[in-house]
């Protein structure tokens, strides 16, 4: 057979993530296997009858073996369909429980302009500040900027929120220390609401991104054909756009997909301290009350939107590697 | 050297270049030559851990002890105020150091001791239970932790022991990795061989033979995880999930005095107060952070290129 490499090693990697989804889907799917057996009463009050509580395990298909119940969520999940809250449920049997994505859908729009606008704002700042201190390194410029991201980083992301709050909201109210938003929110208010959570993700990724950006560059000058290129009288811009840069695709969108999936993670906690109406608000809300079917719901969507960046950054960094590129 | 076989004498020269020197004199002279920032982070650690061991001596009331009046302002006899409750703010941050980084200790501790032991295994055996064991942590490490976290938590409950058993085991992946890594290059070395011929058993082979050899990066990758755990700890308890009340914990001190900061215009100190104890967490990641920077730099013998 005849395959490119580089399809083939794509290929490889698509069948790994898929792997991986697969394994990752069992082990949020087993959340409501290993739950304790009295469960039903718990959620339903002391006041539930046997029969009620036996009504609702059947709803939830207890009474079915594990593998069949796996196949009809990972089925409902993939036709968008990630079963009810148990919230909602009381013990006289009324239901007035939630779909999952009725509770997700809106709130997954609000957590992706967050994010978008936190990368909008924070990759090109951080690859400028990268590159430019790689290149001026050891100059007082490059030690400032370093120790000013050192901090960053041991800083947790509620306290950089809350410093955000108490300058930018509270002793100078620029802006509102509530983000607020709603389906009718027009986009610029939308965007003057969400600066502050924005803000603070941007102050958190970038000086991530940044260190690793300014590793990877600094790592690919020293390789011994950068050095040849220089020695062989290229200027120092001919070395960075000619020379470097076509191999530092790879590590470039590695470093910003990995501060993309970071972001997913980082999301939690800053749509908390801002009440923003988000997937992770909603998913602390849901580990508080135990409302396990929302937490699958949660999780399953983090997950998948964190194995895909990787597969991403992954591929990039495939097609952009010159030596796959043309093989021998 | 002189050669005049008068007045040499190979043993006088050998045992005057070969003082030994003891733990402490090698120390000593590490901490002579250190940086600036490692000083100042051995020295907020050492506060941190007396703060922590001895709390009881240094607060002025109870962890638990509620005051008439919530909310109180900064004054003498209440150092940073009283909370929604009426809790001495200064008592509780002191308390806190013990429960929030005894805690993180702890988790590290066991982390290291799970990921530590299997990842040895794995790079003595190669065999399946290393493609076992490396494969699963391939699949753990592919959620991100919190949210891994966050399930399990809502599965088995937020106590402080499900806590610690949850972070450690989530943590356990990353130390299996650089241990099974830096171990590989040891294992493969005559005298690890020459001790199997001899018949020791895994035990042996862990402790005496490899563990001495890949120690460095393993304390580095302690510090870190340690800053890695303790943020991770402060967030659940921040979002409300990980140490519960009434145990005096600065994640959750942060969430419940936040509302105070919308004062600040009014009075500084109380939209400071809310702030007190994620400062308390910055610091001393900073300081470790420092500390380990300072140690890395020293066992990976790199120089400073100017």
């Amino acid at each position: 057979m005849n395959v490119h490499p580089v399809t083939k090693t794509i290929l490889e990697r698509l069948g790994l993530g898929l792997a991986t989804l697969f394994v990752v889907s069992i082990i949020i799917f087993s959340a409501i296997e290993m739950l304790p057996g009295d469960f039903g009463q718990a959620i339903l009050g002391q006041a539930a009858t046997q029969e009620t509580v036996a009504a609702f395990r059947r709803e939830l298909g207890l009474d079915q073996p594990a593998y069949l119940r796996y196949l009809q969520w990972v089925g409902g999940a993939l036709q968008g369909d990630l079963g009810t809250s148990f919230s909602g449920r009381n013990a006289s049997g009324i239901d007035r429980s939630r779909a999952v994505v009725d509770l997700i859908a809106p709130r997954l729009w609000n957590t992706l302009f967050l994010a978008g606008l936190t990368a909008v704002i924070a990759v090109p700042i951080a690859l400028a500040l990268g590159v430019s201190t790689a290149l001026f390194r050891n100059s007082v410029y490059d030690r400032t900027v370093n120790t000013a991201t050192l901090t960053t980083i041991s800083f947790p992301e509620f306290f950089v929120a809350y410093i955000l709050i108490l300058l930018l909201a509270s002793l100078y109210p620029v802006f509102p220390s509530l983000a607020n938003v709603d389906d009718s929110t027009p986009l610029a208010q939308r965007a003057f609401r969400t600066a502050l959570p924005a803000l603070t993700l941007t102050l958190v990724i970038v000086a991530h991104m940044m260190r690793m950006t300014r590793a990877a560059i600094i790592n690919l000058l020293a390789s011994p054909y950068i050095q040849m290129a220089r020695l062989s009288g290229a200027s120092q811009t001919e070395v960075i756009i000619k020379h470097a840069l076509p191999n530092a695709w790879a590590p470039i969108a590695t470093v910003i997909a990995f501060n993309l999936a970071y972001l997913v993670v980082g999301v939690v906690v800053v749509e908390v301290v801002f009440v923003y109406p988000g997937v992770g608000q909603l998913m602390v809300d849901a580990v508080t009350s135990r409302d396990i079917p929302v937490v699958q719901g949660c999780a399953l969507i983090f997950a998948i939107t964190y194995i895909l960046l990787n597969l991403i950054a992954d591929i990039i960094g495939i097609i952009t590697n010159p030596r796959l590129l043309h093989p021998k | 050297m002189t050669q005049n076989p008068d007045t040499y004498s190979a043993a006088g020269e050998v045992g005057a270049v070969l003082e030994k020197r003891t733990f402490w004199t090698r120390l000593k002279l590490d901490l002579k030559k250190s940086p600036w920032s490692a000083r100042f982070g051995m020295v907020i650690i050492f506060i941190y851990a007396m703060l922590a061991i001895f709390a009881p001596v240094f607060a002025p009331y109870g962890e638990a002890q509620v005051f008439p009046t919530p909310y109180a302002p900064w004054s003498s006899e209440f150092i940073f105020g009283t909370d929604q409750i009426g809790r001495d703010i200064f008592s509780r941050l002191i308390y806190g150091a013990r429960n929030t980084v005894g805690i993180a200790v702890a988790t590290t501790f066991l982390a290291f001791l799970i990921g530590g032991a299997l990842g040895l295994i794995a790079a003595i055996n190669r065999s399946y239970i290393d493609q076992a064991l490396s494969r699963l942590v391939d699949v753990f490490m592919a959620i991100p932790s919190l949210i891994f976290a966050l399930v399990l938590l809502s599965i088995f409950g937020s106590t402080v022991l499900n806590l610690i058993i949850i972070i450690a085991v989530l943590d356990s992946t990353r130390v299996f990795r650089l241990t099974r890594a830096v171990a590989i290059n040891v294992v493969v070395m005559d005298y690890v061989e020459a001790a199997r011929l001899r018949g020791e058993g895994l035990g042996w082979i862990m402790r005496k033979e490899i563990l001495p050899n890949i120690m460095p990066p393993l304390i580095a990758e302690f510090g870190l995880r340690f800053c890695f755990v303790f943020l991770s700890i402060a967030a659940l308890s921040f979002l409300g999930v990980g140490i519960q009340p009434p145990t005096a914990d600065w994640g959750s001190m942060v969430r419940e005095n936040a509302s105070l900061i919308q004062f600040a215009q009014y009075d500084l100190k109380a939209g400071l107060t809310p702030l007190l104890p994620a400062a308390a967490i910055a610091l001393l990641t900073v300081a470790v952070n420092f500390v380990v920077d300072w140690f890395l730099h020293k066992t990976s013998g790199l120089r400073d290129e100017q």
